[in-house]
């Protein structure tokens, strides 16, 4: 529209709409003096003045309490197979019923979803999706799994609850895609509620966290810990950024970390950045650089190692510890084979760990 | 945090070099004050401040009257935006007298009412501060940036990274800032710089580290950095403490405006009158609470140079 036509255009009033179906009072905050709040969800612990929102963008200080905005007010939607998570141990070949709603509790300069994490709920165009018809909308997709992702399930962790529990009770799976920068109390309830946390673990450096995603390491690795204490599903994917994050010493110093502190069996995925959002300047990374960082968590001991998008690479699909069979033969988000029966490999009878079925 | 000597030193020199006219370099900064602007807490009177407002813009472009001052702000054929800061409602916000006036001296200056658009973030955080969203063609248009939105494109510089609001980058030719003078929970003092944060998207994203470098980097964005004219600081009723929300115990009556051409130098300006006045409050310097807002110091450096934050070369002007 020309600019003068529009001056002369009587108002537009779109902040008419109302948003009071997408508001409820948020979980986790504590009530400070002169109508102030700290939210309590993320390490972050933003202190908000009445009127004003935390860093997330998507939660609110009105009057001295704390509410969420974007309870069922859900900006992407699509049936994405759960290899795209990528969930690799999780009811494999399935379709994910995958929802998200704008608002991150980080800024990550690689950030792929930019345009809907890095966005306040007014910004971008969403329905409303309460937890019972996202159950419904999974169900009549054919999908046996729900999954909060895309953007950052823990700043609508109210939603991720509620939802989930709808989920469960039709007898659907459900899995949290997550940075995993959360406080530990509402990790243990999110526990509570969900079969699967995939964690994206986005380097391993406190000066990483702070430079590039502007949030902190430890958090991270302690809810990691936490999950895995609590016997939640979860898979780690480590994003490797050309001259970011991507030195042996990084490499080693997560696989380690993982051997020790969660275990060998947990999968691991090292993934291919490509450039977006705040980093276009950098190029995607080598395959070499994948294939260097497999070797070294290889030969740290660790058992499920892969690569991703790269399509059709040998590391996409999963050998069993044992006898070094393809259990899981993929290409890209599609299962060419499946040679796990009640949890073990057809032909050695081992046990794979993960999910294997609804 | 505090300011080191080299860092002072650098941020001067820079601001040396951005080439700032005035006072022979140096930046102009007009403190008008009138002691009976207003009555006790009543809104202030519109004739005085009017007067008070045309003192401070001759001075600022050193003008014989105010109609020749003003035509120095904007051309008849421009669309002019106000950029008001309404987020704290009544009390802490810009006030509507003030925008009154200057637009009463936009149309004298030969701006036609709907050339004028007021503009910040929300159209409920205008209509909170006594701003109505207009409905009526040929009249001022007042209007948040949700009606508008944001542009598709990234504007990066940085650490910055933001969608610009549409009314700044598609209507506006040019904009006067209407900051308030007050203190920042968060980033320490809040006025000319970083009332921009109402014409990005995603301000939630740059109150880490103090603002700093963010509240420069958001300035530095080209459709900011091009279109800002004048920047003049409502100082009716400046808070010291408690901000950016209103909390009246920590409010006074300073019955003044702050204008000038240069944001740093007028932030750097407004900034000392908040310290003089947390001092004689009793309460402790910016720095001792880790709220010092050194974004301003930045905003001068050699990456910037967005004005001048040394006081040497700052001509700070009573009218």
């Amino acid at each position: 529209m020309e600019r003068r036509a529009f001056l002369a255009l009587p108002c537009l009033a779109l902040a008419a709409e109302s948003d009071a179906q997408f508001v409820g009072e948020a979980k986790f905050y504590e009530k400070l003096p002169y109508k102030k709040i700290r939210c309590k969800l993320c390490p972050r612990e933003c202190v908000i003045d009445d009127r004003e929102r935390g860093y997330c963008g998507v939660r609110e200080n009105r009057g001295g309490k704390y509410y969420t905005l974007v309870h069922s007010r859900i900006a992407a939607a699509h049936v994405d197979p759960i290899e795209k998570k990528p969930l690799f141990h999780f009811l494999p070949g399935a379709l994910a019923f995958s929802v998200a709603t704008a608002g991150c509790n980080v800024n990550c300069k690689m950030c792929q979803n930019w345009d809907i994490s890095q966005s306040r709920p007014e910004q971008v165009r969403a329905t409303y999706f309460p937890p019972s018809m996202l159950a419904d909308a999974a169900r009549q997709s054919g999908c046996p799994a729900v999954a909060f992702t895309y953007s950052e399930p823990v700043v609508f962790f109210e939603y991720v609850l509620d939802a989930a529990g709808a989920a469960r009770a039709a007898g659907l799976k459900t899995a949290v895609i997550s940075g995993g920068y959360i406080q530990q109390e509402p990790l243990k309830l999110m526990c509570e509620r969900v079969d699967a946390i995939k964690i994206d673990l986005k380097g391993y450096s406190e000066k990483f966290y702070k430079e590039v995603v502007n949030g902190q390491l430890k958090p991270v690795l302690d809810a990691l810990a936490t999950i895995r204490r609590l016997g939640r599903w979860t898979e780690i994917v480590y994003l490797a950024i050309p001259t970011l994050n991507d030195s042996d010493a990084e490499f080693t110093g997560l696989a380690r970390w993982v051997k020790t502190e969660l275990g060998v069996d947990v999968p691991v995925h090292f993934t291919r950045f490509h450039p977006e959002y705040l980093l276009k300047n950098l190029p995607p990374t080598p395959v070499k650089t994948l294939e260097r960082a497999k070797a070294i968590a290889d030969a740290e001991g660790l058992q499920f190692v892969y690569i991703g998008n790269v399509p059709g690479h040998p590391a996409e699909s999963t050998l069993c510890p044992g006898c070094k069979k393809i259990v899981v033969e993929r290409i890209g988000f599609t299962i060419n084979a499946l040679h796990i029966e009640k949890g073990k490999c057809t032909f050695c009878r081992r046990p794979i760990p993960g999910v294997w079925g609804v | 945090m505090t300011i080191s000597r080299r860092r002072l030193l650098q941020a001067s020199l820079a601001g040396a070099a951005t080439g700032l006219r005035g006072e022979t370099t140096r930046s102009v900064v007009a403190v008008g004050q009138d002691a009976r602007l207003r009555t006790g807490s009543s809104a202030p009177d519109s004739a005085r401040l009017l007067a008070l407002l045309d003192r401070c813009v001759q001075r600022v472009y050193e003008r014989d009257t105010p109609l020749e001052a003003w035509k120095q702000v904007a051309r008849r054929g421009e669309v002019v935006g106000l950029k008001v800061n309404c987020l704290a409602g009544r009390g802490a916000s810009t006030s509507v007298k003030l925008v009154e006036a200057v637009c009463e001296r936009l149309q004298q200056a030969g701006i036609p009412a709907a050339d004028i658009v007021i503009w910040d973030r929300l159209n409920s955080d205008l209509e909170s501060a006594g701003f109505h969203p207009s409905a009526r063609t040929g009249r001022l248009r007042v209007m948040g940036n949700d009606e508008l939105g944001y542009d598709n494109d990234l504007a990066v510089f940085g650490s910055a990274g933001s969608l610009l609001a549409r009314t700044l980058t598609r209507v506006c030719d040019c904009v006067i800032n209407l900051p308030v003078l007050k203190d920042h929970g968060i980033v320490g003092a809040t006025m000319a710089l970083k009332n921009f944060f109402g014409a990005i998207h995603n301000p939630n994203k740059y109150h880490v580290n103090v603002g700093d470098p963010y509240v420069a980097d958001v300035y530095m964005l080209p459709p900011i950095r091009q279109k800002v004219r004048l920047h003049i600081c409502d100082a009716i009723a400046p808070q010291y403490e408690g901000g950016p929300s209103f909390m009246p115990q920590w409010n006074w009556p300073f019955n003044g405006l702050l204008v000038s051409r240069d944001p740093v130098a007028l932030d750097r300006t407004g900034w000392q009158i908040l310290e003089r006045k947390r001092a004689e409050k009793g309460m402790p310097p910016l720095v001792s609470v880790k709220r010092e807002p050194v974004y301003i110091l930045t905003a001068a450096d050699a990456d910037h140079r967005i004005g001048t934050c040394d006081p040497a070369r700052i001509a700070r002007v009573e009218v």
